[in-house]
């Protein structure tokens, strides 16, 4: 068992997430960081499918009464066993009545945190991912609280204590991320004024983000006016069941929608975030710089294919 | 200052019917029937019949890839594993359901597999009306109630009037957002028939489980107590998701998964108690029947097709 002291920001159980709930507005939920997740697990010999621990910055707190072997990976943090700073993206050993805490947070924004046989909570909908929104998944569909208790799973293989991940093949974290989208859905009814801005300008993280969105602050994004000064139809009110990772546009601000978004209306999607990079995107906090590059479906694919090679060559380095 | 910017345009492709199909990143295929739509008047009932039709066109090719597809009142998006089909490949495949959804005639006529399900409405039931009149200041005609505004902005008398209306003829759920359950749905009549009414001002922090709500042209049922703006027409004593039992008749967690057919049937308050304490009980046996739904002999005569509809429930 282990218990959580305090949860910090947010703390909820993560996986995978879910396929084939789109249609009933349940969302993927999951890891925020895929890599950071299933590198995580792989450190403690667990399989892909493993639930580990998502926490938002820092604070997170929490004890053992069982001898585990954890690893922290994702934000560039500082992992702290009964005070004493150990490495990210590590194997460490932690000894039952000890306490694990997330301190200081350098760069980045969410720490995977992975026990060797994984958390146990119930799958629900093929799944142990907590969606928030629903309420269903991780531990009562909520995010963790003070006192609560997790089982962790039966553990599949030993594991060394110090087998990490080589710095090369580490994420350099950045408060400056480009992030590639392929531009579509209702592109065209941006102005092209503010369709050329969405990929040549700047924008900043807003303090808002959680897991359904983050929203952006810069130039103001402006849906074209239509021809006919009397037609009052929107293509923002038009309902979407929108990709993960798509970029909308809400009050003239870009906003990423997440894991944990739905389907809905009131935003007008223009573009969607590579896979890969929803990776980045989990990474960068307020006040930190995204720029947007748009890239066709074909070099989406390929990039997407390269960043395949890329886990599977880090989970083969683990030493 | 000139700069050398490499530009890469959104991307897409049109299909038959005027729908246009772009990639959403390298996992999500989006085709969108209708682009703007005015809040007002609310979403066209044909459009949305053709967009089941195309989804269950692809549902039945059964391809291996596809991980997750979802519609709504427009359009709808697909999720792809990448590994296993290339979103490319889907482009000549839509584009063979399009065709045969808008041009289908006689045996290639569209048609989806589905079920009408009747759901007791307690119209004007005490807990909504409660929950409206906590919230006038948010109404566009805060002086009357939810039902009397609906009725009098359709050109009905009496709220009995609109309650009629609304329990005549059946609604399709062609939506599911927000939230899993939260199934939004238009009624299966003529244009000019359509219940429309505009949404409160700004939503209401509250709306009881189970209540049936009229907006723009669309009904829903809340599956939880949530924020909505949707006008308050009644309540319904059926739970319309349940993640631990399942409802639906796959044992997934919805009872109106789209494109369920829905005919409310107005109960009063002894119906509604004793209907609640059955589904709670577990004992309750919902009134359902599998139908095939066929979007030329709707068009041929609406009013008629939905009442035979209706006539394969017991």
């Amino acid at each position: 068992m282990i218990t959580i002291v305090d949860p910090g920001v947010r703390t909820t159980v993560q996986d995978l997430g879910r396929a084939g709930t789109m249609a009933m507005a349940m969302p993927p939920a999951g890891a925020l960081d895929q890599f950071a997740n299933r590198i995580a697990n792989a450190l403690v010999g667990n399989g892909p499918k493993a639930a580990t621990l998502e926490t938002a910055l820092t604070g997170l707190t929490l004890t053992t009464d069982t001898d585990c072997t954890v690893a922290v990976t994702g934000a560039d943090v500082d992992v702290l066993v009964d005070g004493v700073t150990h490495p990210t993206w590590t194997a460490l050993w932690l000894p039952a009545g000890s306490e694990l805490r997330i301190g200081e947070i350098r760069g980045g924004a969410h720490s995977y945190i992975a026990f060797a046989g994984g958390i146990d909570v119930p799958v629900v909908m093929g799944s142990r991912a907590t969606d928030l929104r629903s309420g269903v998944g991780g531990l009562g569909g909520r995010a963790l609280r003070s006192k609560d208790m997790l089982r962790i799973g039966q553990r599949t293989r030993a594991v060394e204590e110090g087998r990490h991940l080589p710095m090369r093949l580490r994420p350099a974290l950045s408060a400056s991320e480009e992030i590639r989208v392929v531009l579509g859905v209702g592109a065209h009814r941006l102005n092209p004024e503010s369709l050329r801005a969405l990929t040549e300008r700047e924008f900043r993280l807003a303090p808002d983000a959680d897991r359904v969105s983050c929203s952006l602050v810069g130039e103001t994004l402006e849906i074209a006016e239509p021809e006919d000064p009397e037609d009052t139809r929107r293509p923002d009110e038009v309902p979407l069941a929108f990709p993960l990772g798509a970029v909308t546009v809400t009050g003239g601000a870009p906003t990423c929608l997440l894991r944990d978004a739905v389907p809905g209306r009131g935003a007008l999607a223009v573009g969607t975030v590579i896979t890969p990079d929803l990776d980045l995107l989990a990474q960068v906090k307020a006040p930190d710089e995204v720029r947007f590059t748009a890239v066709d479906i074909d070099s989406a694919l390929r990039l997407r294919t390269e960043h395949s090679d890329f886990v599977r060559t880090a989970i083969r380095a683990i030493a | 200052m000139t700069q050398a910017v490499a530009t890469v345009e959104p991307q897409y492709f049109m299909l038959p019917g005027k729908a246009r199909l772009s990639f959403g990143g390298d996992e999500f295929v989006v085709v969108q029937l209708r682009e703007v739509i005015d809040p007002a008047v609310g979403f066209d009932v044909k459009a949305a019949l053709q967009v089941q039709a195309i989804v269950a066109a692809l549902a039945s090719l059964d391809m291996d890839g596809i991980a997750d597809v979802a519609s709504t009142h427009t359009g709808y998006t697909i999720r792809v594993r990448p590994e296993d089909l290339d979103p490319r490949d889907l482009i000549p495949v839509l584009i063979a359901a399009h065709q045969k959804a808008i041009a289908g005639r006689g045996e290639f006529a569209p048609t989806f597999e589905t079920s009408i399900i009747e759901i007791p409405v307690f119209y004007g039931d005490p807990v909504t009306e409660e929950v409206g009149a906590r919230f006038r200041d948010r109404h566009p005609s805060p002086a009357e109630s939810d039902l009397e505004f609906v009725a009098r902005v359709n050109g009905f008398d009496t709220v009995g009037e609109l309650v009629d209306a609304h329990s005549a003829h059946p609604f399709i759920v062609t939506f599911t957002g927000g939230v899993p359950g939260n199934a939004e749905s238009l009624q299966l009549v003529p244009r000019e028939m359509q219940l429309r009414v505009p949404r409160y001002l700004s939503p209401r922090t509250e709306t009881p489980a189970g209540a049936v709500g009229h907006g723009g042209n669309t009904t829903t049922i809340a599956p939880a107590d949530a924020p909505s703006d949707a006008q308050l027409l009644g309540r319904a004593p059926v739970p319309v998701v349940d993640f631990g039992n399942g409802l639906g008749t796959d044992g997934s967690p919805l009872l109106l998964p789209a494109p369920t057919v829905m005919k409310f049937t107005p109960i009063d308050a002894s119906g509604f108690d004793e209907i609640a304490a059955a589904c709670a009980a577990g004992t309750y046996e919902i009134n359902r029947a599998d139908i095939e739904f066929d979007l030329q002999a709707f068009a041929a005569d609406r009013l008629a097709y939905a009442r035979a509809l209706v006539g394969e429930l017991q």
